[in-house]
Order: structure tokens, then C-alpha cells, then sequence
């Protein structure tokens, strides 16, 4: 078996798992207006503190040589570290990080005495080796939006496989001029706090953040939590690079990958991709209506902390893990009036329920998709 | 049941190689994209959306091509089943230095989404997925070097679960520098099908990939 | 107005990497989208980029692109209209 362990969000909402967990069942949201250079009207980002990383700072070694996801993820892997005890030297551990731009801003010229090859993800990654002396060099995935739940599906391979026994599941990305102007040009920002799968919806909140959780087939490390990878897969629509398939079918082939041969009664809830763009939220309804999921309760987490690109699986992954072990949904920020076709049941207030699975599923860029199931042990 | 390549290609130094042998050759001064071109050219097909493509996904989608000439790869796998792991070096650097260009000029400020969405390593794997309508799994790694071991690992882990075949390999673009490498996996029920196919292990892929006697 | 179109057609090629396609093919009335040129749409938000670039013209709403995109001719007197050619 492939068990779920001890975990870490660095975002807007707090600097722990814990932290954001409470502040996501307060119905805090990390969204916020910024004015940027190259537009007249402010946009809602979520992002972290500069002060509150300061502060946080002071526990690294040398700070100054790192940058800043380098900072925020050396912050998040060691909590992970520190609270398990597992040894970062053991050869039979590895860490797997998700981004889709790492050390972006390197290109925009932020460091003045960092070394511009820090833009390249394995040498970024190497800076997390070397601080962490871990055996085995990062291996890094960069797969668009699906990033963090495939890195998660990949951990659990390897360990299925018996490559390794314990990995630490990293993912993260900063806020950027770099992918907030991309992300514009595509007209697909939305100036105010995004409405996922609503009817007023217009686009998505960028966002920042770095999470960290080990995936581990160790059962003293998973007794904490009691809590196993299931099933993943992910699919292609072949379709279109940036536009999701009208159909849903990439994500409804995962699905079914994902389900197959499995319970679906005991699914309390799909921890949505609901990126709150018109096309994306309202293909994934469709795929979740196709695969049979109309009655399974629906949220997304992108209206507290905005999409935070190759963080976000690992992030809504996490806070889903602790949605099960506290028997509470949480509800879908921003959602008032469903604005989809797909028949889906969407969560409308933070409620308790016995359950003991979830599904967390993703889509992006170049038509990936990928799902994945949890369950209690 | 045995995990076999059916047939790999390489591009680097302006060379193209098939299983080994090569099939192609442009002047070592051709730049990139006037190479890219010419290949183009030369395959005699007609794919518009190839024109649209940054340098990353048009090495990636003409190696693939050479890769599946004269094979019944797409025909002989369930296209639901077969996956795509691909994998280099810089990302999606090249046209990420594209994008930031565009916007650090403030005074002629004008983004291209067409190339924003370049921006992203795996859009080549969309772009696979696309032309040859594979919709099996995708993983897109970022390693230092070619890493025979990641990419058979991976996609040994793929082939105990749905997955039946694999359009693995290195797509490299960086700085007008390049270099791609594709190989077809499968999982064949019928062993005596073609006695040259080569096993899938890291040694084997090693020695595919360092096979080709380039002659630039 | 076909001075207009003409100069359209080399931008538009250009903008959008047509390069299988020469501005005497194109006609000017025939839909860019689907079963015309076979545009896409990214290359819709490139278009947008194109007018504000070239002709100084702000589609805020994408949806706005629907008609001004037709065709050539359209997208000829939607700028015409702005007074911008």
C-alpha cells in the first residue's frame, strides 16, 4: 500500500498545513488586488507576504544564496522533514518537485547575485539536493497545471514499483509578471475574486505557493494519518494545446482509470480543478456528469488561493487529506448559482459528513488531465 | 509477454537517424529553423499547425515522425493505451526568453498567446497527442542530461497498470543548441513478431542512443 | 477598403504563421473560423493582439471577436468604423 504522511503548505494563508486548513474553514481567502506594470486596472493574485517570509527566513542557513521558491521550498520540505524524522541522505528516498515555471524570475532580473543557470529546473533543483544532502538527484516533472497531482500518481509508481520507499512530493511556483501577462493575453483573468463553476464566472486568480507532502509505503510514517493513494491516472484530449475538449474526454478517461473496479459510494467529495475560466470549468462538469460523479459533492480551492500552477495538486491534495480526516467539506469559495452544464452537485457551505474517499483531478495546457482517488486505510 | 522497441530516431548535428542509420542530412551551417524547415520539406507532408509550432514542439513532432515511418505502431496499440514520457534539459526556456522579451519592453508591450502557450515543456506532448491522436498517459521530466534509467523506469511503472505502449524519449532545444531523441515501446503478446526489436531496459536504450556514427 | 484588405491579409499571415498560404488565396469573404482558413482560437486572441498592435483597436471582450472576425472584409470594416485605418 502507498500511504499519504505528514505535509506542508507555504502559502498566502499560513505557513503550515495546519494554518491553511483553519483559514480555509474560516473562509479566509489569500486573494487580493495588485496593480501591475503593464496594466491600468489592478488584478486579484494570491500572494505571499514578503514580511511573513522574512520572518520565516531566519530558520535557513545562508538565506541570502537562495531565491525565492528556493527559500519558500527549502521552508516547506524541512517542515516535512522535521515532522516525520525521515533522513534526507537514505537511498531509498527521493524527492519529486512540481512546477511549471520554477526560478521565473530569474529571467525577469529580481537577483542580483544568484547565478542566471538557476533559471534551468535541474539546477534548481540541485540547490534543494545539496541543501538537503539528499541521495538521489530531484527528479523534477513539469507538466502544466497537472504537475502536482501527477507528481503525487508518479510517487506513487515508484514506490508501487519498488524504486523507492518514501518520496517527498514538492510542488511550487511563484507569482510572476511572467505568466500573469501570459495569462491575460489569453483573456482569461479575471480582475475580481474568481467564481469557480459559476454562472458569473470569468476567469482565473493567479496565485503563489509551495507544498510539500511525503508519499511513503512506510506504515509507522502513515499511522498519523491513515490515509492511502489509491488509484491515478492521467489522459490526453488530443484535442486542442490550450483549449479543453468540449467533451471532457481526457478527464473522463482518467476517471475512469481512476475508478475503475473501485467503491465509489464511500466518495465524499471531487476536489475540482475549477480554475473558474468559462471553458475549463464547464468541460469538467461534463466529465464528471459522464463518469457518474453528478451526486459527488464538488469544490474548488482556487477561490481562496487563486491557481497556483505546479503547487496546486499538491496544495488541494493536502487540504482534501485533511477535509477527510476532520469529516468536513469544504465549501466551493465563490460559487453562488452553477453556471455549467454538467450535472454536478457543488458544496455551498463548509459542512460535516462521514466519508472515507476523494477524487482530485486536474487539467491544463497542452490537454493533459489527470485524476486521482484517496482513501482511509 | 515481453516489453520491446520497435524503432527509435535522432536528431542532432543537423542529422537525422532511424534505427541507427542516417537518413537525412542538411550543411553543419543550417541554422534551426532553416533546418527544421527543410526537414519538413523533405518528409512531403502537409501539416499546417507545424508552422504555428515553436522550435520545441517542430523537433519533437518531425523526430516522432521519423520514429513511426514504416512502423504499425499507431495501428497495432489501443491509442487510449499508449502513453507519452518525454523529457530534457531546459524546459521551455527558449521561447520562455521569447515571452519575457515581449513584456519587458513596456513601451511596445504586446504578449503573443501563441507564444505564452509555447511556454510550457509538455505542449510537445499535446502536440504529439494531437497529430497522431494518442490520448494515453503524460509525463513531461526535466533532467540534467538524457536519462535512459528515469524514462524506462517510468515507463516500466506505466506498463503494469493500462498502459500497453509508449512514445518515450528527449526533445532539447537551448539557445539555437538541439537535440532529439524518440523511441516506440510496447508490450507485445506475440514475441515472434520481428526477431531485430530490441529489448526495453536502460542498457539497451543507452546503447540505441549512443548508436549513430554521426558524420558532421 | 481593399487596400485595407490586402494589407490585412500580409498581417494576418504574418501574425499568425500561415506560411503555407499566399494573401491571393485568401478570400476575403470567407469565414476565418472552422471551414474558411481553419483558424483557431488562440489564433482569435492573436488577432486581438494584431489589432491593438497594428491599428491601436482594444477588444476588451473576447466575445466582442465573434463578429469583428467573420472574415477578412468584416475585420476590414470593423477598423474602418473605429476610424483607425
Amino acid at each position: 500500500m502507498v500511504f499519504t504522511s505528514y505535509s506542508n503548505i507555504i502559502s498566502p494563508l499560513g505557513f503550515s498545513t495546519k494554518e491553511n486548513y483553519e483559514a480555509v474553514c474560516a473562509s479566509k481567502t489569500g486573494i487580493k488586488k495588485i496593480l501591475f506594470p503593464f496594466s491600468a486596472e489592478p488584478f486579484c493574485v494570491g500572494k505571499i507576504d514578503e514580511i511573513t517570509i522574512q520572518k520565516h527566513l531566519l530558520s535557513i542557513a545562508n538565506s541570502e544564496a537562495y531565491t525565492k521558491l528556493e527559500q519558500l521550498s527549502i521552508m516547506s520540505i524541512q517542515d516535512v522533514i522535521d515532522q516525520s524524522g525521515i533522513d534526507a541522505k537514505d537511498k531509498r528516498n527521493l524527492l519529486i518537485y512540481s512546477t511549471t515555471k520554477g526560478n521565473i524570475d530569474i529571467l525577469e532580473g529580481a537577483y542580483k547575485n544568484i547565478d542566471a543557470n538557476r533559471a534551468y529546473l535541474p539546477v534548481f533543483a540541485k540547490q534543494l539536493q545539496t541543501y538537503f544532502k539528499f541521495a538521489h538527484t530531484p527528479v523534477v516533472l513539469s507538466n502544466a497545471c497537472i504537475s502536482g497531482i501527477l507528481a503525487i500518481i508518479v510517487a506513487k509508481r515508484f514506490i508501487e514499483q519498488g524504486t523507492y520507499d518514501t518520496v517527498i512530493v514538492c510542488g511550487g511556483d511563484l507569482l510572476s509578471e511572467f505568466t500573469v501577462s501570459g495569462f491575460k493575453s489569453f483573456s482569461a483573468l479575471s480582475n475580481e475574486p474568481s467564481r469557480p463553476f459559476d454562472t458569473d464566472r470569468v476567469g482565473i486568480n493567479l496565485g503563489e505557493a509551495v507544498a510539500s507532502i511525503l508519499i511513503t509505503n512506510n506504515k509507522e510514517l502513515a499511522t498519523p494519518y491513515n490515509m492511502q493513494v489509491i488509484s491515478g491516472a492521467s489522459a490526453n484530449d488530443a484535442n486542442h494545446i490550450s483549449g479543453p475538449s468540449r467533451t471532457g474526454e481526457g478527464l473522463y478517461q482518467s476517471l475512469q482509470y481512476t475508478l475503475e473496479g473501485k467503491n465509489t459510494r464511500d466518495i465524499g467529495f471531487i476536489s475540482a480543478h475549477g480554475t473558474a475560466t468559462p471553458f475549463n470549468d464547464e468541460m469538467e462538469s461534463i466529465a464528471f456528469e459522464r463518469a457518474g460523479l453528478s451526486t459527488v459533492p464538488v469544490n474548488s480551492l482556487k477561490g481562496y488561493y487563486g491557481h497556483t500552477l505546479g503547487a496546486a495538486g499538491v496544495l488541494e491534495t493536502i487540504l482534501s487529506l485533511e477535509s477527510l480526516k476532520h469529516q468536513r467539506l469544504i465549501k466551493s469559495e465563490g460559487y453562488h448559482k452553477k453556471g455549467v452544464s454538467g450535472n454536478i452537485t457543488m458544496i455551498e457551505t463548509h459542512e460535516p459528513k462521514t466519508f472515507s474517499a476523494f477524487i482530485k483531478t486536474a487539467s491544463g495546457f497542452g490537454g493533459c488531465n489527470a485524476a486521482a482517488l484517496f482513501a482511509k486505510v | 509477454m515481453k516489453k520491446h522497441i520497435i524503432s527509435y530516431a535522432h536528431i542532432k548535428q543537423n542529422q537525422v537517424s532511424v534505427n541507427g542509420t542516417i537518413m537525412f542530412s542538411a550543411a553543419p551551417s543550417t541554422t534551426l529553423p532553416e533546418f527544421l524547415t527543410e526537414l519538413y520539406k523533405s518528409m512531403g507532408i502537409s501539416y499546417p499547425k507545424f508552422h504555428k509550432m515553436d522550435a520545441l514542439c517542430k523537433l519533437g513532432i518531425l523526430c516522432t515522425e521519423f520514429a513511426l515511418k514504416d512502423t504499425t505502431f499507431l495501428a497495432d496499440n489501443p491509442l487510449n493505451k499508449i502513453a507519452v514520457v518525454l523529457s530534457n534539459a531546459s524546459s521551455s526556456l527558449e521561447t520562455d526568453r521569447r515571452h519575457q522579451q515581449a513584456i519587458d519592453d513596456k513601451s511596445n508591450y504586446f504578449p503573443s498567446p501563441t507564444v505564452f502557450v509555447y511556454t510550457l515543456p509538455n505542449i510537445i506532448i499535446g502536440e504529439i497527442a494531437i497529430k497522431y491522436k494518442i490520448t494515453g498517459e503524460n509525463a513531461f521530466f526535466v533532467s540534467e542530461k538524457f536519462d535512459a534509467g528515469l524514462l524506462v523506469s517510468y515507463t516500466e511503472a506505466l506498463f503494469s497498470e493500462q498502459t500497453q505502449a509508449a512514445v518515450c524519449g528527449w526533445i532539447e532545444v537551448d539557445n539555437g543548441a538541439y537535440e532529439a531523441f524518440i523511441f516506440l515501446t510496447e508490450i507485445q503478446e506475440n514475441t515472434n513478431k520481428n526477431t531485430n526489436f530490441k529489448p526495453l531496459n536502460q542498457l539497451t536504450v543507452i546503447e540505441l542512443y549512443n548508436q549513430t556514427i554521426w558524420t558532421h | 477598403m481593399d487596400a485595407l484588405i490586402e494589407k490585412l491579409k500580409g498581417q494576418i499571415i504574418e501574425q499568425l504563421n500561415l506560411v503555407e498560404l499566399k494573401p491571393e488565396e485568401i478570400n476575403p469573404d470567407s469565414p476565418l473560423f472552422g471551414e474558411g482558413l481553419g483558424l483557431d482560437s488562440i489564433d482569435a486572441l492573436e488577432l486581438i493582439v494584431l489589432l491593438e498592435k497594428h491599428y491601436g483597436i482594444k477588444i476588451e471582450d473576447p466575445k466582442d471577436g465573434k463578429t469583428i472576425f467573420q472574415s477578412i472584409r468584416t475585420m476590414a470594416e470593423y477598423i474602418k468604423a473605429q476610424g483607425k485605418s
